[in-house]
Formats: C-alpha cells, sequence, structure tokens
C-alpha cells in the first residue's frame, strides 16, 4: 500500500502551519532534515481512508524559488525532486494569501509551473473581504490551470472540501497535468536562450524533464543556481551547460537585457493582469487593526515603552514562574537518586549510577522550564506578528555591530539559557550572520550563571551600599558588552560578507493559536532534551569518573579508623554536636576523595596556569568539574571545603570561603578575587549542553571547539587583566 | 526622481529606478518591488532606521541605506 504524499507550500505567513495543523489534527512528527538544521513537519491527514494514508509534509515558508536560505533551500530542493529521502509529491498544495494576492502567485506560479499535480488553497479569503477585495476563485483558478479551494484555515471554513479533494486524490491519483503552463511574456530574446537551455537539460537530465522549462528559466535567471548547493544533494551541472548558460546570460547582456530581473518583472507583470481580472473592489480600504495596533507598537516613544515592557515581562516570568518548577525538579532528581542510592547495594556502580547518570541527566532537566518558557514566548511572539516588529524597533541597535534586527531574540534570549538563545537563530538568514549570533550568544549571562555570581558575591564582595546587586548588575553588563563587541570582531574579520540587506515582511496581527503554540513548544524543546541530553550524560559520567577515581586505600583506611573512633566515643542517642562531628567527617572524607582523584590532580596540574589570575588549585577543581555546566562550580566548592557537597547551603559555603586563607595568611577570597572569577566566568564557555547544541545547529564540530577556545582564551586573558590590574591599584 | 528615504510618512510615490547592484536585489524585486511599482511610506522605525513601506497591499521594512538607492516619481 503506498502512502499518498502531499506536500503544503506557500510564502512565509500565509496561514500555511495553521492548515497543516488543522488537516493532522497536531499529531504531527517534527524532526530535521538530513544534514541541515531545517525543521522537518509531517503528519498523517486526519479521517483519511485507511485503505489510502495520506501524509502531509509541511514545507518551509518560501519567497521564491531562488532560496536565500538553507529553509527556502529545503523548500525549493524537494519541489525539484532533489532530497534523497522524501518522496516525489503526488501533489502540490500552495497557500496563498488573499489579501496579499501579488506577491503570493509569485511563488505559487513558480510552482505551478513545476508540473506537478497542484491545488492552490485560497486563505484568508476572510481579511480579503475585509479590505474590500472580492475575488473570483473560478475565474482564478481559469487563469491559473489548477483548482483553487476559497479558504479561512484560522476558522475551520473551507477545510471539508479541501479534506475531501484530498481523500479523492489519495483513492484516484489524478493524471499529472502536464500543462507547460507559464505566467512570463518574456522579452523574446531571454525567451528563446531559455528554451535552449531547456532543451539541454532534457538531453542531460531525461529523467526530470518535465521540470526541465522551470528549471532553465531558474538556471538562466537566478545566479546562484549553478553552483553545487551545499549538502542537500543538489545536481552537479554539467560543464558544457554550464558554459552554455554563462554565454546564454553575455549575450543577453550585450542585447541589454538584464537576465538577473527580466524573468520576474515578466511574470509581475503577469500577475498584476490576472489580479485585475478576478478582483472585484467593493469598498475602499479603510485603515486595518493591524495598522492601528502599529501606530502604538511601532511608534517613537510607546513603541519602544510597549517594546521594553513585553521583554520585561518575558523575563520575569521566565524567572520567576520558572522557578517554582525547578524546585520541584531538583527535589525530585535528589530523592530519585536517594530511592536507588539507598535500595542499591553501595558501591561504584550505586555511585555511578546515582552522581554520574541521575544527578547528570538531572542537570539537563532542570532547565526544561526555562527552555519551555522560552519557546512559549517565542511562539507566541512570532504567532502574533510582533516578532517581526521587535526587529524592526532594534535593527537600528544590533546593525551598529553589523548585526541584524533578528539577532535580537536570539541574544535576549541568552540570558535565561544559551541553548534556546542559539536554537533561535534558525530565522537568520545569512549564514554568516547566523553564526556571529550563535558565537556570542553563550557570552550573555545565562542563568545557570546566577549561582556561581550568588556565592561568590556572598563571599567576596562587601554586603552594605547596594555593592552587591551592583556587582550583579556590572556582570550582566560586561557579559553584553562583550557579546557585541565580539560580534563587531567576528563581523569585520572571520565571518565578513555583504553587509546584510534587511528585507523583513510586517504581516499583519494575528490572534495566536495557542494549541500550535504549545505543541511547537513541546515539540522544540523534546529536541533538546534528546539530543543534547545524550552528549551531556556521557560528558557527566566522564566527569564522575574523573572526580571519583583513582581510590586511594590510604585515604579510605584513614578515615574508616577516624570514623570507627567517631562510634566508639559517641553517646547513645548522639547529642547534635556529636552528630555534627559524625557530618563533618563526611564531608573531610568527601573534600579528600576529591583532592585525591583525576579531577584534583587536574586542578593541580592547572594551578600554574591560573596563579596570574590568583587562583589557586581548589578554584581550579572547580573550574575542572565545572566545564559540564557552570553552576557544578559551587556544589565542587562546597565539596572542595567539606561543607557537604547539596551546594544549597550557600550561605554556610559562604562562610567558610570567607576564613580561606592563601599560603602567606592573607584572605583567599577577597572582592579583586570574586570579581576576578566572575568575570572568568562571564567569558568562559563552560557548559557542554552549549557546545552539543552549537554542534548540532552548524553540523560541525569546528565551529563548538573555536567557540569553545575562543571563549576560554578571552576568560583567561580578561580575569588575568582584571588580577593584575588589580593587584596594582593594590586592591 | 529621489531616493525613496526622503519620502515623508503617508506619502505615495512610484519606483523609478533601482540603483542597487543587480546581484543583491534580486530578492527585493521579487518581493514586488520593481520599477512602476507604487509605494507608500508608512513610517521610520522609532530609533530611524529601517523604513517601513506599504507595497502590492503588503508591508515590508528596509534599511535606509538601501531606501537611499530606490528613487521613485
Amino acid at each position: 500500500m503506498k502512502t499518498f504524499t502531499v506536500v503544503l507550500t506557500g510564502n512565509p505567513n500565509c496561514g500555511k502551519t495553521t492548515l497543516f495543523n488543522a488537516l493532522t489534527g497536531l499529531r504531527a512528527r517534527v524532526g530535521n532534515y538530513a544534514g541541515v538544521t531545517v525543521e522537518r513537519k509531517e503528519g498523517a491527514l486526519t479521517g483519511a481512508d485507511a485503505l489510502h494514508p495520506v501524509t502531509i509534509l509541511d514545507l518551509p515558508g518560501t519567497y521564491s524559488l531562488s532560496p536565500q536560505s538553507p529553509d527556502e533551500q529545503i523548500a525549493r530542493d524537494i519541489l525539484f525532486q532533489r532530497v534523497a529521502d522524501v518522496p516525489a509529491p503526488d501533489l502540490v498544495v500552495i497557500v496563498a494569501d488573499a489579501s496579499n494576492l501579488q506577491r503570493n502567485l509569485y511563488f505559487a506560479t513558480q510552482v505551478i509551473e513545476l508540473g506537478h499535480p497542484t491545488l492552490l488553497v485560497l486563505n484568508m479569503i476572510d481579511v480579503a473581504r475585509d479590505q474590500g477585495h472580492e475575488i473570483d476563485t473560478e475565474a482564478l483558478s481559469k487563469a491559473l490551470g489548477v483548482p483553487v479551494i476559497p479558504m479561512v484555515a484560522s476558522e475551520g471554513e473551507g477545510l471539508d472540501v479541501l479534506r475531501q479533494t484530498l481523500r479523492g486524490q489519495a483513492k484516484t491519483p489524478g493524471t499529472r497535468h502536464v500543462i507547460p503552463r507559464e505566467f512570463n511574456e518574456l522579452p523574446e530574446g531571454f525567451g528563446r536562450e531559455a528554451q535552449a537551455i531547456e532543451t539541454a537539460l532534457e538531453g542531460h537530465f531525461p529523467h526530470r524533464s518535465r521540470l526541465a522549462a522551470a528549471e532553465a528559466l531558474l538556471l538562466l535567471s537566478d545566479e546562484r543556481a549553478l553552483s553545487p548547493d551545499g549538502g542537500t544533494g543538489g545536481p552537479r551541472y554539467p560543464e558544457t551547460l554550464i558554459q552554455q548558460v554563462q554565454s546564454a546570460r553575455q549575450r543577453l547582456e550585450a542585447a541589454g537585457v538584464d537576465w538577473r530581473s527580466a524573468a520576474i518583472e515578466a511574470r509581475y507583470a503577469r500577475l498584476f493582469a490576472i489580479e485585475q481580472h478576478v478582483t472585484r473592489e467593493t469598498a475602499p480600504p479603510g485603515e486595518l487593526l493591524s495598522d492601528r495596533i502599529d501606530r502604538v507598537v511601532t511608534h517613537r516613544v510607546w513603541g519602544l515603552l510597549v517594546f521594553v515592557a513585553v521583554m520585561a515581562l518575558m523575563f520575569q516570568s521566565i524567572f520567576w514562574l520558572a522557578k517554582y518548577p525547578m524546585d520541584g525538579i531538583e527535589a525530585a532528581v535528589d530523592a530519585l537518586a536517594q530511592w536507588v542510592g539507598s535500595s542499591m547495594p553501595p558501591g561504584d556502580l550505586n555511585d555511578l549510577i546515582t552522581r554520574g547518570a541521575i544527578a547528570g541527566v538531572g542537570s539537563v532537566v532542570i532547565f526544561l522550564p526555562q527552555i519551555c518558557l522560552l519557546f512559549l514566548f517565542i511562539g507566541l511572539l512570532e504567532d502574533t506578528g510582533y516578532m517581526s516588529r521587535a526587529a524592526f524597533l532594534m535593527d537600528r541597535l544590533m546593525s551598529r555591530v553589523g548585526l541584524h534586527g533578528k539577532s535580537f531574540i536570539p541574544m535576549l534570549s541568552s540570558f535565561a539559557c544559551a541553548i534556546p538563545g542559539i536554537m533561535a537563530t534558525r530565522t537568520i538568514e545569512t549564514r554568516q550572520d547566523r553564526l556571529a549570533t550563535i558565537l556570542v550568544a553563550p557570552l550573555m549571562s545565562c542563568s545557570a550563571r546566577l549561582p556561581v555570581y550568588t556565592v561568590l558575591i556572598a563571599a567576596c564582595i562587601p554586603q552594605r551600599n547596594g555593592w552587591p546587586g551592583l556587582t550583579l548588575l556590572m556582570m550582566y553588563l560586561l557579559g553584553i558588552a562583550g557579546a557585541l563587541g565580539m560580534a563587531w570582531i567576528f563581523k569585520k574579520t572571520l565571518l565578513r560578507g555583504e553587509p546584510p540587506m534587511l528585507i523583513l515582511e510586517l504581516p499583519p496581527y494575528k490572534r495566536p493559536m495557542l494549541g500550535a503554540v504549545l505543541r511547537q513548544m513541546w515539540d522544540r524543546s523534546k529536541l533538546f532534551l534528546r539530543r543534547a541530553g545524550t552528549v551531556i550524560l556521557g560528558i557527566n559520567i566522564l566527569l564522575w569518573f574523573l572526580a571519583t577515581y583513582p581510590r586511594s586505600s590510604e585515604v579510605e583506611e584513614q578515615f574508616s579508623q577516624r570514623r570507627a573512633q567517631w562510634k566508639q566515643s559517641v553517646s547513645n542517642p548522639p547529642t547534635p554536636a556529636e552528630t555534627e562531628t559524625g557530618l563533618q567527617l563526611d564531608h573531610e572524607e568527601a573534600g579528600e576523595k576529591l583532592r585525591q582523584s583525576f579531577a584534583g590532580r587536574l586542578g593541580r596540574a592547572i594551578e600554574p596556569t591560573l596563579k596570574p589570575l590568583g587562583f589557586d588549585w581548589k578554584i581550579g577543581i572547580g573550574i575542572v568539574t565545572s566545564f559540564a555546566a557552570r553552576e557544578v562550580f559551587v556544589s565542587t566548592l562546597s565539596v572542595v571545603y567539606n561543607v557537604g557537597g547539596d551546594g544549597e547551603n550557600t550561605a554556610s559555603l559562604a562562610e567558610v570561603m570567607k576564613s580561606e586563607r592563601r599560603a602567606d595568611g592573607r584572605a583567599m577570597y577577597t572582592p579583586l578575587t570574586g570579581i576576578t572569577l566572575m568575570v572568568f566566568y562571564v567569558f568562559a564557555m563552560q557548559c557542554v549542553s552549549t557546545v552539543a547544541v552549537v554542534r548540532r545547529e552548524t553540523n560541525s564540530w569546528k565551529w563548538p571547539i573555536f567557540q569553545t577556545v575562543y571563549m576560554t582564551s578571552l576568560a583567561w586573558i580578561l580575569a588575568f587583566l582584571t588580577y593584575q590590574i588589580g593587584t596594582r591599584l593594590g586592591f | 526622481m529621489r531616493p525613496l528615504s526622503t519620502m515623508t510618512p503617508g506619502e505615495r510615490a512610484v519606483v523609478a529606478r533601482i540603483d542597487i547592484p543587480p546581484e543583491q536585489r534580486g530578492r527585493l524585486m521579487e518581493m514586488g518591488l520593481l520599477p512602476g511599482t507604487p509605494v507608500e511610506l508608512v513610517r521610520f522605525a522609532p530609533l530611524g532606521d529601517p523604513v517601513e513601506i506599504k507595497l502590492r497591499n503588503y508591508h515590508l521594512s528596509l534599511r535606509k541605506l538601501e531606501a537611499e538607492k530606490i528613487f521613485v516619481r
């Protein structure tokens, strides 16, 4: 039994996703296309005949068949049947926004020309009607040569007709309509050249001859169509064909025809005529609600206030709302570890499972609430149309460092966690801009740095005159300055390219579809958990190993002797003071074991590199173990200073740190040490999850490795400068 | 003929010439901004850049840098 494959395509903001959700009932499978980080969404048509199942593939929103982003490239390649694991479409459903007819038909007619069996869904006819445009769908169908189904997808209007059509087509697939219909009146010379290339293409690729006319047109007019495209398996055109296309372009140029724009202008001229023919103006367009909203939201004063308010609300909720589930998860992970720990015989395996695996997975899951909330807000901002306004408002600021308005949200998101921030860079079209944003996003102080800052501020900074709050603010500002500065440097050097041209559509506002937004939030979070989770689990087990081995029998003997002494001397029941001594013994043993372990030795081994920063080997152990996740620094210090490993009693840890002395008797944790260490943590990568996500998003190890190296070097250099200058100044 | 960037909010005009280099203006033209297309300048962003225009019944935002190279009549 063969599955009938329907491909759903159309411009961004045409209501395609709403339609997809309505057809598949939110039960879509979401993944990535092989080798690229483009979201692949497919689902089964609900209510389809069991004997004739229908699969619907939702392509990324696309403006044209000459792609400008990986998203658009995948869409084009699927329509051209160049993606190996996607079957040829049995039916292409184009979704077009009726209120924005010409531009939507630009892409639609490009797709119709490909010659697949095609159907046009004319969505948002209610919006068009409100604006005074009545569209004659029958006349449009005649003009385009494909069936046209009018629809209001958000209200479910027209959905049944589409459903029935899809079911019918699946049962008796219509004959391929091979009308080589073209929506161009090309300048004569251009048409002739295109024809010649078409013939040549048919000769080279006989199995794709149906697409030849459309392909010839693209080859002739799209500069980049000739180069084999990265990753997606586009065809390598034979050298003779490339020569042919290039000489055709030269001939056209000599004849005064702009080969880049001739086809575009010809198509829009046709579309203008078609629109005139099928549309009846019923009323002069008044001011739309969306325009009225925009007068406030993009207003010189109100617009910025609204923006600041939206961002503040978003971040406050991420910090405060996420706090409760995070506490819950922490408690649950601890309880699980305790339960497993007590129901298994003690030993290395027990320790590996509780402290390596469970604690390791826990350290990822703990961020899930923040990630979910952030994705929820991003989804809402995207779905309502505010996201593009945010880019519109912030573009000026971001362009100062060579970035795009679209980089703003990913960078802002990174205050909560760099992972969703980096995943949010997918909306940035230019590769250089996207990479620059990914490279600097982890410099924004994320929530995992907060525990580190908190404990260092408590231990090192005078607790008066608002110094603690001011220090915290300074660290956040330092992160922002670092991110912007590095973005500027990268855009000037490594990722230099054309200054990005901003071509940003500002779609009308609409009510968000909450179900779909929630679903999308969950899909994206799941993707993070699955992919990042496995890497982090591995690294955590490795770190557990480093912190546990080698075991020293000397230490174990010493402590079992001391414990035996304590047991003999203890009264029954033990007094509180005696229980305290017992616990202290445990803490001392844990500390001693850590100092003897590989991690401890590593801490000592890197001490020479840390000395110029004013750090000792104990801090070194913290830096080594917190490579997986910054907040581990706090729990490691607790173990190193024999306070007990749960990291929750920041206050007691800070007390112990305050009394810590250097060899020469000076206090270890002076304000200068604290600030130096914080500066280090502002810039150092110290987060395996981020490395894993960058690896996935850039599809190579090159960038995550480069990022880790540059961030760690930057952290060391700035910490060095801080400490040395601070010391010279007498702090 | 004058640059689009000199228009005032609410003003309408027709695109006459696009002086952006051919290899960069492809997408702009595919979005329907072509010589002969009527445009309305809607507003400038609060920080002065970019600019929002309306064409073919939808809203598009461009930087001033580009708007200075698009000439209208």
